[in-house]
């Protein structure tokens, strides 16, 4: 028979829609509206995974997102597969594949569970304390080997094929938890007429109503509580205000009232469509946050407490009531409070036989523990569970009586089971509450840690602020919707709670003296024990952090909601203090964890990153060029032709400049407009150089530092007019030398009439360089005199190219006769052509950044960010005599005057030789003084430019040197595969010295 | 996330500004009559307050505007924002501690 645990008729499953689904490759099935562990369940399926650490056998201890136990993987196809997933939160599809987790080679034979039988051998803190030597093996041995055998499921192997949606959205109430409280608060924030966003985790609002049974009889202002709950879902759908979000858990909750909602959108489908989106983050600005995220239950700490077929009263209850399942035939209640009764009762009514309600405390008398009796149960008050029996499956528990202090005495009886329900009472869902940075308070009379001040607008509702039942919830939803529409008349007040309903007890059951072979579990994902925490205590760890941190605690991925109380009161029991001063370990988010996909959403692949372009980008692209990522931009790395390599194109590249005339796109580099009848007084102040001098139709190699007088970007600054400057930075300066002189303008400079305007985009630059780019351009320009003597070098003239306005800089980065030609870039790829095509006859060629760096170090020209480091100034870089020497001050000059700027042993620029002309110097590499290395010996230096050099025929390599401009001629040795190359100390300057072609 | 007020531009998200260090650092008119150490601590002493702290925030993907803020390094609260040039709302000086 199908589905023997289900029961004949009732719970909000869909008994018509049968759905077939496969555990560890066995055909089952369940029905619509279940959860794969409710599915698993009805089959009678209690054995769904193994321990992380001793592999001990274990079933469904939870029906909701605490569940510690039934961790799976669901396979939807080879590539959807997602590992450590909580069985009480996946929902049933057709077809859906679910693997079980940590064992081998199957859940029912697992040889990992040799570790159960070791258990005494490792302990609490085992690893440390064992494999540390020898210290080699770690990485060697230990290491590989424990990440083997650790772990739960397997990360996917192919590349997520699913979309992802995120939305920002603002509201003015956000309620969390579609609980009894949450709806209350909901609705009663609707009546204002604000927009209200509800969410809850399960795919059906209702929260702790689910769980009643269908022929419940409690009321809710007046109604059923069936029929309050429809209509108020109804009443909250019609209005176009509110927007419900089901299957939606708030995972975070950050400052400014910004909350993280993750959206499941097909995980409960029987198919996808392609492009349907697998989950919607929601990031929500919130002006007020009412949390009604309700209260989990708390399992009891005994021996053996972790046997399939052991699980909490409230989950067996919502599996009967929800789901229609029964989680066995004989069951026993264990319990510390009375709320868990409702359970055993509702089972009873089911058919499932009570053989016995064994109740912790004194006295069991409460109306609850008084119904049960009359309904004939057998209630056992004041005695305790001493142990289990069953290895796959529980079979009997022992129990005892306690004595007058508290221990168990005399004799154990044995009773048979199938299973065991246990409830220690209710903890607060205080997660998000505490993630807001709101103050958590112990409570003596609750004996739990409840929100108090809150750091944000948050306002907590129901049983997630110690408030339980139905009537108190709702009354304190309605009031926490009157405080965040600002009713201060509202007490928030809370109504005394019913003693022994909900509180329960905390920390470990008793247990006989003298035996403590068998573990009672309180971490059930991580496998931390009572023994473990006594442990940690006895070995002198007090802060509750170390604790955690020492015995794994609450550290596992259900980050220990069912362990973290009972942890906290076993350490305070353990070190003889109060749980207050013990403290808490600190709530993270995610409440559960959250796919990556979800955060990654729409910025993978193409999206990942913006791209920036330049304007002759396509023509680049057609001529085959191969890029380089420079920041955001693409720019032309060279442009092989046919099947060159980069080292014989880059060659060829460097050749056509020297001998004839290159091309080259520069629109990357950085561009600022300043203006202002100011703006030499703000250039002046700025960079090093002198700018009173620069006449109009001049331009000048500037540098740029901090204050701290280290250089921050380079560049040439044209004088367009008096009041008027064309400045250049690097590629990778812009925003930040903008970003500079926006500050220094809006905060030091006040006075000053200066503005800025980046015209980065607006300008596309083309580099024409080498001996012929004059005869190249000359056919093209209208109205500017290209001679010499007209426009030498550093001249800038305006005039035309190709009928488009043009900014003409006479300018080199290559140590050639050349020009800068700067258009609007929308002219950009049609001037190229023109100028492409002007130089045919010439033999122009086009090159790209790896021949413009050899270019420019060939000529000892620097690259901010490669040759510097951000510690070098100006003298280091050899750019001493670029500073205005007449000036009082620009930024960094004062730090420049500190006597550690002007020590001869700083770091300076110089060139480097190889004895072996072929031998290319790696970049980055240590140089030392002398070919013997001694260990710890300090480095004098290090490469920070090295090429093959056409032009001179060997390689070539620049260098920061302690001292080294005085160390021309000297031998230095670079380390290469730990053998010293010796390589001579040169000038930075290898080709053209006296800049004569410059000047051509 | 978190929602700063731009003094020109009112409520925008975290994203759109960037940090600017510590607020009412004045660049000494006259570097040359400042000792060495008192350029250094001008570049590198800062408060690490834990409470209230004086910090400018740059509005860059907005209006461009460097402005004042006052905000609690505990809890992520704005107490204001200002303009450049402004004092502190004399209202919340003496929370600057």
């Amino acid at each position: 028979m199908s589905q023997p645990w289900r029961t004949p008729a009732g719970g909000r499953i869909n008994r018509h829609r049968e759905l077939r689904f496969t555990f560890d490759g066995r055909e089952l099935t369940g029905y619509e509206g279940d959860t794969l562990a409710s599915a698993l369940l009805a089959n009678g399926v209690h054995l769904v995974g193994r321990s992380f650490k001793y592999h001990r056998p274990r079933g469904i201890l939870s029906a909701g997102p605490e569940e510690p136990n039934a961790i799976v993987t669901v396979r939807r196809d080879a590539a959807r597969v997602t590992p450590d997933l909580r069985a009480t939160e996946v929902p049933l599809y057709a077809g859906l594949d679910a693997i079980s987790q940590n064992r081998w080679p199957s859940l029912g034979v697992d040889v990992g569970a040799i570790n159960n039988l070791l258990s005494p051998f490792i302990p609490a803190g085992f690893y440390y304390k064992t494999f540390m030597w020898p210290r080699g093996a770690w990485r060697s041995l230990y290491e590989p080997k424990i990440r083997a055998a650790a772990g739960l499921g397997r990360a996917p192997e192919q590349p997520d094929p699913d979309t992802y949606a995120t939305r920002f959205a603002h509201c003015d109430v956000l309620v969390v938890g579609a609980g009894p409280a949450g709806i209350a608060a909901a609705r009663a924030s609707a009546k204002r007429g604000v927009r209200v966003i509800l969410c809850d985790e399960q795919p059906q609002f209702g929260g702790s109503l689910l769980a009643e049974p269908s022929a419940s009889t409690a009321l809710i202002e007046g109604q059923p509580a069936e029929q309050w709950l429809s209509a108020s879902l109804k009443e909250l759908a019609s209005l176009p205000e509110v927007t419900l979000l089901s299957r939606t858990t708030a995972f975070g909750y950050f400052p400014h009232n910004f909350v993280g909602l993750s959206e499941r959108l097909t995980d409960h489908l029987d198919s996808v469509r392609p492009g349907q989106p697998r989950e919607r983050l929601w990031q929500v600005r919130a002006k007020e946050v009412i949390l009604a995220t309700g209260a989990l239950e708390r399992p009891l700490v005994f021996p053996g407490n972790d046997r399939p077929g052991i699980l909490l009263a409230g989950a067996a209850r919502t599996y009967l009531n929800q789901y229609g399942v029964m989680p066995g035939r004989r069951a026993v209640l264990l319990t510390a409070c009375d709320a868990a009764y409702r359970a055993a009762l509702d089972l009873r009514s089911a058919g499932v036989e009570i053989a016995a309600i064994i109740d912790v405390r004194e006295r069991a008398d409460g109306a609850l523990p008084e119904a049960a009796r009359r309904a004939g149960l057998t209630v056992h008050s004041n005695a305790t569970v001493v142990g289990t029996v069953g290895s796959q499956r529980v079979k009997a528990i022992r129990v005892a009586r306690l004595d007058g202090s508290g221990a168990p005495q005399g004799s154990i009886e044995r009773i048979a089971c199938d299973a065991l329900l246990m409830s220690a009472g209710y903890t607060p869902s205080v997660h998000l509450f505490s993630q807001s940075r709101g103050k958590l308070v112990w409570n003596d009379a609750q004996q739990t840690f409840l929100p108090g001040e809150p750091a944000e607008r948050t306002h907590c509702a129901g049983a997630c602020r110690g408030v339980f039942g139905l009537a108190a919830a709702i009354e304190d939803g309605r009031g926490a919707a009157a405080r965040a529409g600002g009713d201060v008349s509202g007490s928030s007040k809370m109504p005394e709670p019913a003693a022994g309903e909900f509180g329960g007890i905390l920390g470990a059951l008793p247990q006989p003296a003298g035996k403590p072979v068998v573990k009672a579990f309180v971490d059930w994902q991580n496998d931390v024990t009572s023994k473990d925490l006594a442990l940690a205590a006895r070995e002198g760890f007090r802060s509750i952090e170390h604790v955690k941190r020492y015995t794994t605690t609450g550290m596992a991925t259900d980050q220990g909601k069912t362990s973290n109380l009972n942890a906290l009161a076993i350490v305070a029991g353990e070190i003889g203090k109060r749980i207050p001063e013990v403290g808490l370990t600190t709530f993270r988010m995610p409440y559960t964890p959250v796919t990556f996909g979800s955060f990654a959403a729409y910025t993978r692949g193409e999206l990942f990153d913006p791209v920036r372009t330049t304007p002759t980008h396509e023509w680049a692209v057609r001529r085959g060029a191969v890029f380089e990522d420079v920041g955001l931009w693409k720019r032309a790395r060279y442009f092989p032709r046919k099947d060159e390599s980069m080292h014989a194109a880059v060659q060829r590249e460097c050749l056509a400049v020297r001998n004839g005339c290159g091309m080259f796109d520069a629109s990357t580099l950085g561009k600022i407009e300043v203006v202002g009848k100011d703006a030499v007084t703000f250039m002046n102040r700025l960079y090093i150089n002198s700018w009173s001098n620069l006449a109009v139709g001049r331009c000048r190699y500037g540098i740029l530092l901090r204050d701290d007088g280290f250089i921050m970007d380079d560049g040439v600054v044209a004088r367009i007019a008096e009041d008027r400057f064309h400045v250049t930075t690097t590629t990778g300066g812009a925003a930040a030398v903008l970003g500079m002189m926006e500050d220094f303008l809006q905060t030091e400079w006040r006075d000053l009439q200066v503005w800025l305007t980046s015209t980065s985009e607006q300008w596309s630059v083309i580099a024409v360089q080498g001996p012929k780019s004059r005869e190249v351009i000359a056919g093209l320009v209208e109205g500017v005199d290209l001679s010499n003597a007209a426009l030498a070098h550093m001249g800038v003239a305006h005039g035309r190219i190709c009928g488009v306005p043009m900014r003409l800089f006479r300018v080199s980065f290559t140590g050639e006769l050349g020009f800068e030609i700067n258009v609007p870039a929308d002219y950009g790829q049609s001037v190229w052509e023109a100028i492409y095509a002007a130089g045919q006859a010439h033999g122009i060629t086009p090159y790209g950044t790896e021949a413009m760096h050899v270019l420019r170090a060939e000529k000892g020209f620097i690259i901010v960010g490669q040759d510097t480091d951000g510690t070098v100034t100006p003298h280091d870089a050899g750019l001493a005599w670029a500073i205005g020497k007449s000036k009082s001050d620009f930024v960094g000059k004062r730090a420049l005057e500190r006597p550690a700027m002007q020590s001869i042993e700083r770091k300076q620029l110089v060139g480097l030789l190889t004895g072996a002309p072929h031998v290319v110097l790696e970049e980055g590499a240590q140089l030392i003084a002398s070919a013997q290395h001694r260990l710890g010996e300090r480095p004098i230096g290090h490469v920070t430019s090295s090429y093959y050099s056409a032009t001179l025929g060997r390689s070539i390599a620049m260098a920061m040197v302690r001292g080294g401009r005085a160390r021309q001629g000297e031998t230095l040795y670079v380390l290469a595969d730990g053998q010293p190359v010796p390589v001579q100390v040169t000038s930075p300057v290898f080709y053209d010295p006296q800049g004569t072609r410059l000047n051509a | 996330m978190l929602l700063i007020n731009c003094p020109y531009c009112g409520e925008r998200p975290e994203p759109e500004f960037v940090y600017g260090g510590q607020a009412h650092i004045a660049r000494p008119t006259d570097p040359r009559a400042c000792s060495d150490q008192q350029w250094a601590d001008y570049l590198y002493l800062r408060d690490n307050v834990k409470g209230v702290h004086n910090e400018r925030w740059r509005h860059t993907h907005g209006c461009g505007r460097f402005f004042n803020a006052l905000r609690d390094t505990t809890t992520d609260r704005f107490l204001a924002t200002y303009e450049v040039g402004h004092e502190p709302p004399a209202t919340l000086k003496g929370a600057h501690s």
